[in-house]
């Protein structure tokens, strides 16, 4: 049973105000996050966007513990966080969330996040994903999809983006979860159910960024939403190796309804401009196929 | 029960770690280091050792872990030597700028390229400006003590401390090493005391956030100091190491009957008119070279520097002032620049008077033997060239041979 939207804590950890852009999904998503672990937490965070929707010292953004973590160091940082935790008594405490962008997650992050997933240490890590380097102005990240332009593909990526779900898969770890930020019950149940699970626990979730992306602000849920119908964005979890479409995603594979071509989804932002057809034909086969596998995975419940 | 035993120098060390009860190990093997956590992962496993091993998969994430562990107010310990050291690097001035009180073994070690494992001091000195508290023994027994002594100086000030000593030289050399009981090191030695960093779920905080330059206002009003201020409060910290690492020297030497001298050491210094100078086990060196020209005549000593950061500028001045020469051999070097040690000392003299000349040498580089009778030597050509009224001398490297002379060695390439 997913929960309703009405359903969710009222409790907030997020203190009004904070230094992100206009629109910025990651705040929507923290807010599921942080009412999904009762505030019992403390955040692990490298350089990003979220550092800067932090707030600057001595101010904070988060009635949460949070620690500030170098670059690449994310995940070591949350193991170091869980044993020093242990090694007091204090690990029933609190959860530990590591938290970081796709290039700090899946480039330049990925050998110690790999290093801890091969041992399972008790933490979640989630990456949220924002397609690119945007805390540095917007530079390519290996999670940027095919054809994105940004400010070191000037002319759109050649290559399409990292699949990190699954290279975190292939680690063997207990749980694994594909959401997207403006899914609030899908991030919320995932995260409820990643805090039950001992060892490592993994999460991607999709965060539409209106300054990377090129799209007005107020349209952050639209476009989030649109990613999802197009089969860019699935919603699933792997739970104990057991692949299930959730929310929208599992609707979407039910109804057996055909999805919205990319191309739509393409229109609405800027950093698709004028992208020859050949791409875009491309990208659609990619979709298309990695949406079969998902459907023929999918073991409802 | 206390026991005197034969062991290496990583034993030592590890034997250190075990006494402070440390809580959190993490480490990646590099040779010379690697018997340290070896060792330590064996008594984890047995049990001996009550404390979380993490078997991390690179030098970067084992201070990542020690840091972090540390943040939330664990005791850690690490260990690691050249690329070890290089590869961590990131996150040696992270666990400084964050003032966290982690004790971490740097096996001295050369730096690649080309590949070499033995020893020189060139890992440690290039991270000499990151903001941490620099130690280095002259034997396995001082290994011991001052990692203990790390402990106490590095919570005491939050400040981190790196134990430095010669990769082989010390490392894997066995020597008579003096262990205290468990309840000996306790005395010496309490739990690590609260800091500031902890979490806690009723008073969070947001820890090492984006600081800017200038002071700014908390949501109270209260005004607090910005990336300079924090900066100067790092090196004020470090200032009042000058008096916290004699302090915590001579109150070991009262429970444990053994000093290490502090922030120097000395060997026939008293009357000394030439002074030999050098960190590590090539001091012990030294002491045989200054025994030879004391044998001739020369008034000579060695001047043993154990703390090298802070650099103990006033105490060396008033160890130095009277002299006439000091001869700093130097096992690192500042390329395209001079040894280490010797640019600073020359610094620190420098504008003050009655002060001696000093000349600086390398050695040792990348494990090149050198023996106390080549250091004796190189003292015996450094005298000549001061009373012949050199005051100033261009760094001279001892034992460097001539290779180029068989016509047929180039560059490590044998034709
Ligand atoms: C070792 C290192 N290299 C580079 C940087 C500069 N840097 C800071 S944030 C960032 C990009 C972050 O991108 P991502 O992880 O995707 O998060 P986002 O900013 O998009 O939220 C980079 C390159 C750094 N802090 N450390
Ligand atoms: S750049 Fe994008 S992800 Fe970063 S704060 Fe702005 S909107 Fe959010």
């Amino acid at each position: 049973m997913s929960t309703k939207i009405l359903d969710l804590p009222t409790t907030e950890y997020m203190l009004p105000g904070n230094r992100a852009c206009a629109g910025c999904a990651i705040g929507i998503g923290l807010r599921s996050i942080t009412k999904a672990l009762d505030g019992k937490m403390v955040l692990v965070n490298p350089a990003s966007c979220l550092t800067v929707l932090g707030g600057m010292y001595p101010v904070s953004s988060m009635r949460i513990p949070w620690i500030n973590v170098s670059f690449p160091s994310t995940a070591a940082a949350a193991a170091g966080v869980v044993a020093g935790l242990r090694a007091q008594g204090r690990a029933d405490e609190m959860t530990v969330l590591a938290m970081a962008g796709d290039g700090g997650t899946g480039d330049i992050g990925i050998q110690a996040l790999s290093g801890a997933a091969e041992r399972n240490d008790d933490f979640i890590y989630m990456c949220y994903d924002n397609e690119a380097y945007m805390n540095t102005g917007t530079q390519r990240s290996g999670l940027t999809p095919h054809g994105a332009r940004t400010t070191t593909t000037s002319r759109g990526k050649k290559e399409n983006p990292k699949d990190l779900p699954r290279i975190m898969e292939a680690h063997g770890i207990p749980y694994i979860a594909s959401t997207s930020a403006v899914y609030p019950t899908d991030v919320y149940d995932k995260m409820v159910k990643a805090r039950g699970i001992k060892g490592l626990r993994y999460l991607h979730m999709n965060v539409p960024c209106p300054n990377g992306w090129g799209f007005d602000p107020k349209d952050t849920v639209k476009l989030g939403k649109l990613a999802v119908e197009t089969g860019l964005v699935a919603l699933y979890e792997i739970d104990g190796g057991i692949f299930r479409l959730t929310d929208r995603s599992a609707m979407l594979a039910a109804g057996g309804k055909p999805l919205v071509p990319v191309a739509e989804f393409f229109a609405t932002q800027a950093r698709f401009k004028s992208l020859p057809p050949q791409s875009v034909a491309d990208v659609q086969t990619w979709v298309d196929r990695r949406w079969k596998e998902y459907v023929s995975r999918h073991q409802a419940e | 029960m206390s026991s005197t035993v034969v062991i290496t120098g990583n034993e030592a060390a590890a034997t250190a770690a075990k006494l402070a009860r440390v809580q959190v190990v993490a480490a990646y093997p590099i040779t010379p280091q690697s018997s340290v956590v070896e060792t330590l992962s064996r008594w984890v496993e047995s049990g001996e050792l009550a404390a979380e091993f993490v078997t991390v998969e690179s030098e970067h994430s084992a201070l990542t872990v020690c840091l972090a562990a540390s943040t939330v107010g664990a005791r850690t310990f690490t260990a690691t030597s050249s690329n070890g050291l290089a590869y961590m690097t990131e996150q040696v001035w992270w666990t400084a700028g964050a003032r966290l009180p982690v004790v971490m073994g740097c096996v001295n070690r050369s730096l690649a390229a080309p590949w070499n494992v033995l020893n020189d001091q060139q890992d440690s000195m290039s991270v000499r400006d990151s903001g941490w508290i620099q130690l280095y023994c002259r034997d396995n027994q001082e290994i011991l003590d001052t990692f203990l002594q790390a402990f106490r100086i590095a919570e005491e000030l939050s400040l981190p401390v790196m134990v430095c000593y010669d990769g082989f030289l010390l490392s894997h050399t066995v020597m008579p090493v003096h262990v205290p009981s468990a309840e000996e090191a306790d005395a010496f030695l309490p739990p690590r005391p609260a800091g500031l960093q902890i979490v806690d779920l009723n008073d969070p905080r947001n820890i090492g956030p984006v600081t800017l330059a200038d002071p700014r206002r908390d949501a109270s009003g209260v005004l607090h100091g910005g990336y300079m201020e924090i900066r100067h409060a790092h090196q004020q910290a470090l200032a009042e190491a000058l008096d916290v690492i004699p302090a915590v020297d001579a109150e070991f030497a009262d429970v444990f009957r053994r000093s290490w001298g502090g922030l120097t050491w000395e060997h026939r210094l008293e009357d000394a008119e030439v002074v030999l100078v050098a960190a590590g086990s090539l001091g012990m060196e030294l002491t045989l070279a200054a025994d030879e020209l004391r044998g001739e005549g020369i008034r000579a000593g060695v001047l043993g520097i154990r703390a090298y950061r802070p650099f103990p500028v006033e105490h060396l001045c008033g160890k130095l002032v009277g002299r006439t020469l000091a001869i700093v051999f130097d096992k690192a070097l500042s390329y395209g620049y001079g040894g280490p040690i010797c640019t600073d000392l020359r610094a620190a003299l420098s504008g003050r008077e009655k002060m001696p000349t000093v000349f600086g040498t390398i050695t040792g580089l990348g494990g090149r033997d050198v023996t106390a009778a080549q250091l004796a030597e190189e003292a015996r050509a450094a005298i000549s060239d001061a009373e012949a009224g050199m005051s100033q001398r261009r760094t001279v490297w001892v034992n460097l041979q001539d290779v180029a002379a068989d016509g047929k060695t180039m560059c490590g390439v044998r034709e």
